[in-house]
């Protein structure tokens, strides 16, 4: 009885009782929601357009952010550095298509992804090797983004609204509207949503599958640098970043490996269900830090239930 | 000059020429064991024979799709136009007007019909304007896709699908399309219009075609020449009017011997083990 009232009642008496609190609450899950979701978008791309189950994406944001940081540590003015990752972005997909993805085509699924995990490894070390593994904060004032912020008052209290987290969420939702356009509106966005349907037939209309491929690893690419720019104005740019890469999984569990409303839905899921969890249920029942493992027993329910995620592409068969 | 001559190979103008090729799947499974044959300019060519016979390969061989299938052709070479393709990607042979429909029409199943098309049109840069015409021609010939051409592709007929597939192939402005197959699964009514069409197109457009078919009694009317292959040779070869009436192609391939339409299992067993290859 004691713990039906912990579980079903107490928490909805505080969310009541304190209306700041839960809404507090809410703006944070759904800003840290916004980043597990530019995560995954990164694995959605590259995973649609060449069947890769990406395992350096993690990895990438944080080489990413690192580039960015490192560039400008050499004197480069902030917006010509983020040019230049741009660029160093783009070399990193070229060279993956030519040096892993061009001479593995073909080779069943496990080598590939056997071969994303020699990447995490190759720019773990080459990251540490070219600007020092030690935290460094980001360039955020550099690159414009606001700091400070805003209070709004609720029911007697008053909830904060960190300008940056506001930022992100704008260059989040801008990016994804970009990403949306290019898909739908250009002729390689047609030529990637091609491939991904059926890359047999794409090749047979002349589509050129590694042209595809560095588009998208690209594409993945400035999702990541995005996601780690905004990701580390919050805290360092570190290597402990990939761990936070990892909560992508559930997200890609919970929104279907295909698609990409579903990366973004089951990250705001993710982001605002592990922090409401564990303010009202896990602290006062299990004593709090449940923030780590909430995700994946959602990604465990959904494996058992619904494998192919809130959104997963459905087959379209014939019969 | 009769026209059984002017579509001879060695007279007319040739487009396409095959030259004894050999292909090898996985480096062991030697699936075509020397395989020549010709497409006349502005012609219709079959490419009959059962199962397994070797068409599909034979068709993919040319269009360059077989590294896709980890196979390569090892002997012999392919010639497009006067130029050797063997060597080309194919995107590169698709610029060049060389194009395969594949068996099983392979449409993108989650983009619209229109999409579809538009992709055929990938490797085209003459413009959106010139696409955008060529689109209505396409149209034009398949009408069903116009009024179709905002559903998603995999929720259309099979009939609907392989002219889209088609379609699509349209719509990079070739010169030759290899089509794979066209009658597979659909109703005879249906097979009989992408038939039409073909034929249409064969002579609007001046397209050639090289057809992979198994429903030889088909692919015999509407072609002009026809190549018979069995485990991997071409076993027989000749204008599509002589091949329909030889006693052998009627046997096998049509079901009508000599004594009118009779079961495969009535042929004698001699006559089945021999086939033209014994």
């Amino acid at each position: 009885m004691e713990l039906f009232k912990l579980i079903f009642i107490e928490p909805f008496e505080v969310m009541a009782a304190l209306p700041d609190l839960l809404l507090q609450t809410l703006w944070e899950g759904f800003v840290s929601g916004i980043l597990y979701s530019l995560i995954a978008l990164g694995f959605v791309l590259i995973f649609k357009a060449s069947g890769v189950f990406n395992f350096a994406q993690g990895i990438m944001v944080v080489f990413a952010a690192l580039t960015l940081v490192g560039i400008h540590a050499m004197g480069v003015p902030p917006f010509l550095a983020l040019i230049l990752t741009l660029g160093v972005m783009a070399l990193l997909a070229l060279t993956v298509v030519k040096l892993v993805m061009k001479p593995l085509v073909n080779q069943p699924d496990i080598i590939l992804f056997m071969s994303t995990i020699g990447i995490t490894f190759i720019l773990i070390a080459g990251g540490q090797l070219i600007f020092g593994g030690e935290p460094k904060a980001m360039i955020t004032t550099e690159l414009g983004l606001p700091t400070g912020s805003s209070d709004w008052e609720v029911g007697g209290g008053i909830v904060i609204f960190q300008h940056i987290d506001i930022a992100a969420a704008v260059i989040a939702a801008l990016l994804i509207a970009g990403l949306a356009l290019f898909f739908n509106k250009t002729k390689t966005g047609r030529a990637l949503r091609a491939v991904a349907d059926d890359h047999q037939a794409a090749l047979s209309v002349g589509i050129s599958l590694e042209y595809i491929w560095v588009v998208v690893w690209f594409a993945a690419g400035v999702v990541a640098l995005t996601a780690g720019i905004l990701w580390a104005a919050k805290s360092d740019v570190s290597f402990a970043l990939q761990v936070v890469a990892l909560k992508a999984l559930p997200v890609l569990v919970l929104g279907g490996f295909t698609s990409i409303p579903g990366a973004i839905v089951g990250g705001l899921i993710i982001g605002i269900g592990e922090k409401l969890f564990d303010l009202y249920w896990g602290v006062p029942i299990l004593g709090g830090s449940t923030e780590s493992w909430f995700a994946f027993i959602i990604a465990l329910l959904f494996l058992l239930y619904r494998p192919e995620g809130l959104f997963g592409e459905k087959h379209i068969e014939r019969i | 000059m009769s026209v059984a001559e002017k579509l001879k190979p060695e007279t007319a103008e040739t487009i396409l020429s095959v030259n004894n090729i050999e292909v090898i799947y996985n480096h062991v499974i030697l699936v075509l064991k020397g395989v020549s044959l010709t497409v006349p300019k502005g012609g219709i060519v079959a490419l009959l024979g059962a199962n397994g016979a070797g068409k599909t390969t034979t068709l993919r061989a040319v269009s360059n799709l077989l590294r896709g299938e980890r196979g390569e052709v090892t002997k012999g070479d392919i010639i497009f136009n006067g130029e050797e393709i063997q060597d080309l990607t194919p995107n590169e042979l698709v610029q060049r007007g060389c194009i395969q429909v594949m068996e099983g029409r392979h449409c993108f199943g989650h983009l619209s019909i229109e999409d579809n098309l538009m992709t055929g049109a990938y490797t085209r840069k003459d413009g959106a304007a010139a696409i955008k015409d060529h689109l209505d021609l396409v149209y034009q010939y398949f009408p069903r896709l116009k009024e179709r051409r905002k559903s998603q592709a995999g929720y259309t007929s099979g009939g609907e699908q392989q002219m889209c597939a088609i379609g699509r192939a349209l719509m990079s402005k070739p010169s030759m399309i290899l089509l794979d197959e066209p009658s597979m699964g659909l109703a005879p009514q249906l097979v009989e219009e992408i038939f039409e069409i073909v034929r249409d197109l064969n002579q609007k457009e001046n397209v050639s075609f090289l057809l992979a078919e198994q429903n030889t009694n088909i692919a015999l009317k509407y072609a002009t020449y026809g190549y018979i292959l069995e485990s991997g040779r071409v076993v027989m070869d000749g204008d599509a009017k002589e091949l329909r009436e030889n006693e052998d192609v009627k046997e096998f391939y049509l079901g009508t011997g000599g004594d009118g339409r009779k079961s495969f299992k009535d042929v004698k067993h001699y006559r089945r083990r021999k086939r033209w290859l014994a």
